[in-house]
């Protein structure tokens, strides 16, 4: 069976992302940095599914090594999802130039710079999926996280292009926007829990949308509504507003 | 975010720590005063909730599995179903399942957890050949059957310390279907007589109309059935229907109820059929409705589940039923089942009788109604189940559970009753 490639595997998302694609099937690449700590996780999956799954060293921002790192994989990925993410506080971000910096670099430069490499690969051999694990934090700057929001914003616009130049060689690019998720990120936030899916649910979304060769997926689906009235709201009164 | 249990009652604020590791939790028990582990939150009252809740489901790693044995390493967070999904197409099943696989296996061990086999498999703890426990020192302990700390946690509702992780034993199965036999009956006396006559069928539960009057007390559909053998061991999780909001209240009054278990006991074909039914059909019906506990409207709802001893069962039932039919007060859900000899664990819920279980919605007049059949089960030597529970009071519940004082002084002597507590063990002062 074909390999999926997880980049950014270590995060709440992405172990359960991983479980349910080996769920189905697929064999994984879990690509992390210290990759070595997902060992866990590995015999977890391998109990549970029964498939193959390859620890693979990787660092989003070293972004010389991806060329390596992609050629290194024994069998070309059928599918690359990848889930990195750092968010910065906002207030931290506003004041160190570094916290800001390594959130533009985690959430938009780093995976511009592995999905190009997938990209050109899966458009010449005219077969495969992408899913990049956005957010809805990207559809309109708010003072309390624009920084975090508009890398996320320049990930979003990147993946809609990418899915308007593959399709031509049938190659689908899922954009996914989780809105509030319960994960290790978000712990200390104070989250409102109607609005709030566990990991699990924003995985099986993810897959269920990806195998029906989906575009934009918001999860929980709630979310794209929400996201309707945010963009909606005129500039003159969103300014004014604190949401 | 607050964490509710399954009966939506009380609800309470209360800070959430997210177990993740052994280093961590070490650290969380030393610096907190008192709290509760939580699983899923499928236990109905208030035996997980506190103002600190561990929430566990986080620690859900498989961690061994044993091809040959069919033994099972997990960690606690790990649930039921996820055991299901990854072994029921491998050919293995749980030796006992509670009629939700929604619940951790943590959960399992704390509530000893029974199902429809309890007359010919016993509980939960049965299948449990070891587990760890993180204990209110901080320390990891091992144990097993035989072990006092295995009898006082196996059923402990979390007052002993934090499970960690379980090696239990699953049963092969040469089929993911049930060959299912319904038998109908039209009152008590046939209602026993039934159970009796297919006690050596290994799984048995029987729903009961709770609302029936007179003559026509205890009339229920009794569901027996075991595995096929078929080589089929196709299985996948069903798509679930959801209850999107809390019902109005006034959605579920005795008329909607009365409807409801005329329809599902108007469907059964008089006396006997059979029939062949998934895993999930059978052992976990409501499962396949998500959030069905928001059918009892945002008010909540609890569930009073009781155990007679056999010999008192007939009175005893008798006399409850009759008191509920007259109160009006429905339940959506009355399930009656006969259960197998009682096990050595401190708080097990389950001993050799009948227990009948059945859902109110929370409402004025109601904990009285339950209070005055409180009596009926004190009166006949019965106990109520704490998994369910929600209001029992400390002098029912002691004369319900023998070992209750054994509990009490192992939990003083290992300091575990400064540690881990619960609304639960707070009001009836384990």
């Amino acid at each position: 069976m074909s390999y999926v490639l997880i980049i950014g595997a270590k995060s709440d998302i992405a172990k359960e992302v991983a479980r349910v694609y080996a769920k189905n099937g697929y064999n994984l690449y879990l690509a992390a940095r210290d990759s070595s700590s997902l060992e866990d996780l590995k015999h977890d999956i391998e109990i549970r599914s029964g498939v193959d799954v390859e620890l693979k060293e990787f660092d989003i921002t070293s972004y010389d090594t991806h060329e390596e790192f992609y050629r290194s994989l024994k069998k070309r990925p059928i599918g690359v999802i990848v889930v990195s993410g750092y968010m910065a506080e906002q207030t931290a971000a506003q004041k160190e130039w570094i916290e800001t910096l390594n959130t533009i670099n985690v959430n938009y430069t780093g995976a511009l710079s592995i999905l190009n490499i997938v990209a050109n690969d899966f458009e010449k051999e005219r077969l495969g999926f992408i899913v990049g694990v956005s957010s809805v934090a990207g559809d309109r700057g708010r003072k309390a996280n624009y920084i975090y929001g508009s890398a996320k914003a320049g990930f979003s616009a990147y993946l809609s292009g990418l899915r308007n130049r593959l399709y031509e060689s049938g190659v689908s690019v899922l954009t996914v926007k989780p809105g509030f998720v319960n994960t290790k990120m978000t712990e200390n936030l104070e989250l409102p829990q109607k609005l709030t899916a566990q990991p699990q649910e924003v995985a099986e979304d993810i897959f269920n949308a990806q195998q029906k060769g989906r575009n934009v997926l918001y999860t929980k689906s709630i979310w794209m509504l929400i996201m309707l009235i945010i963009k909606h709201i005129p500039e003159f009164m969103f300014k004014k507003m604190s949401i | 975010m607050s964490l509710i249990s399954w009966g939506m009652y009380p609800i309470i604020k209360n800070k959430i720590f997210l177990l993740r590791d052994a280093v961590g939790l070490a650290k969380y028990i030393e610096n907190t005063d008192e709290f509760i582990p939580y699983g899923n939150g499928r236990s109905y009252g208030d035996s997980a909730l506190n103002d600190n809740i561990l929430y566990t489901k986080t620690y859900n790693y498989f961690l061994d599995f044993d091809e040959q044995n069919g033994i099972l390493t997990c960690q606690a967070g790990v649930t039921l179903g996820e055991i299901l999904e990854a072994f029921v197409k491998r050919g293995w099943f749980l030796k006992v399942t509670p009629g939700t696989k929604l619940i951790t296996l943590g959960g399992a061990i704390a509530s000893d957890v029974h199902g429809k086999n309890h007359h010919t498999q016993g509980c939960f703890s049965e299948c449990v050949e070891e587990f760890t426990i993180m204990l209110a020192s901080g320390e990891i302990k091992s144990c097993k059957r035989g072990d006092e700390l295995f009898h006082a946690t196996c059923g402990g509702m979390g007052l002993t310390g934090v499970i960690l992780s379980a090696k239990i034993s699953l049963k092969k199965i040469n089929s993911a279907f049930i060959n299912q036999t319904t038998i109908k009956t039209k009152n008590l006396k046939e209602t026993f007589e039934a159970f009796e006559n297919y006690k050596d069928i290994p799984y048995s539960v029987a729903w009961i109309d709770c609302l029936a009057k007179n003559e026509e007390i205890g009339k229920c559909l009794l569901m027996v059935g075991d595995f096929a053998n078929d080589g089929n061991l196709g299985y996948k999780s069903k798509k679930k229907l959801s209850i999107p909001f809390n019902f109005p209240s006034f959605a579920l009054n005795s008329l909607s109820v009365k409807a409801f278990n005329w329809l599902y006991y108007a469907k059964a074909k008089d006396g006997v059929s059979k029939q062949r039914v998934g895993i999930d059909t059978f052992f976990y019906p409501l499962d396949a409705i998500e959030n069905w506990n928001r059918i009892y409207g945002s008010g909540g709802f609890t569930q009073y589940q009781f155990i007679l001893p056999k010999e008192q069962s007939f009175e005893g039932l008798k006399e409850i039923l009759t008191k509920i039919s007259d109160s009006g007060k429905g339940s959506f859900l009355a399930v009656l089942k006969l259960y197998g000899k009682e096990n050595e664990n401190y708080l097990s819920f389950p001993l050799e009788g009948y227990s009948l279980a059945l859902d109110f919605k929370i409402e004025a007049g109601l904990f009285e109604l339950l209070n005055t059949l409180d009596e009926v089960v004190v009166k006949y030597g019965g106990r109520i189940y704490l998994t369910k529970d929600v209001r029992v009071s400390k002098e029912t519940f002691e004369s319900g559970y023998p070992q209750c004082d054994k509990f009490r002084e192992f939990r003083r002597e290992h300091k575990m009753d400064r540690k881990f507590n619960s609304l639960q063990s707070k009001r009836v002062k384990i």
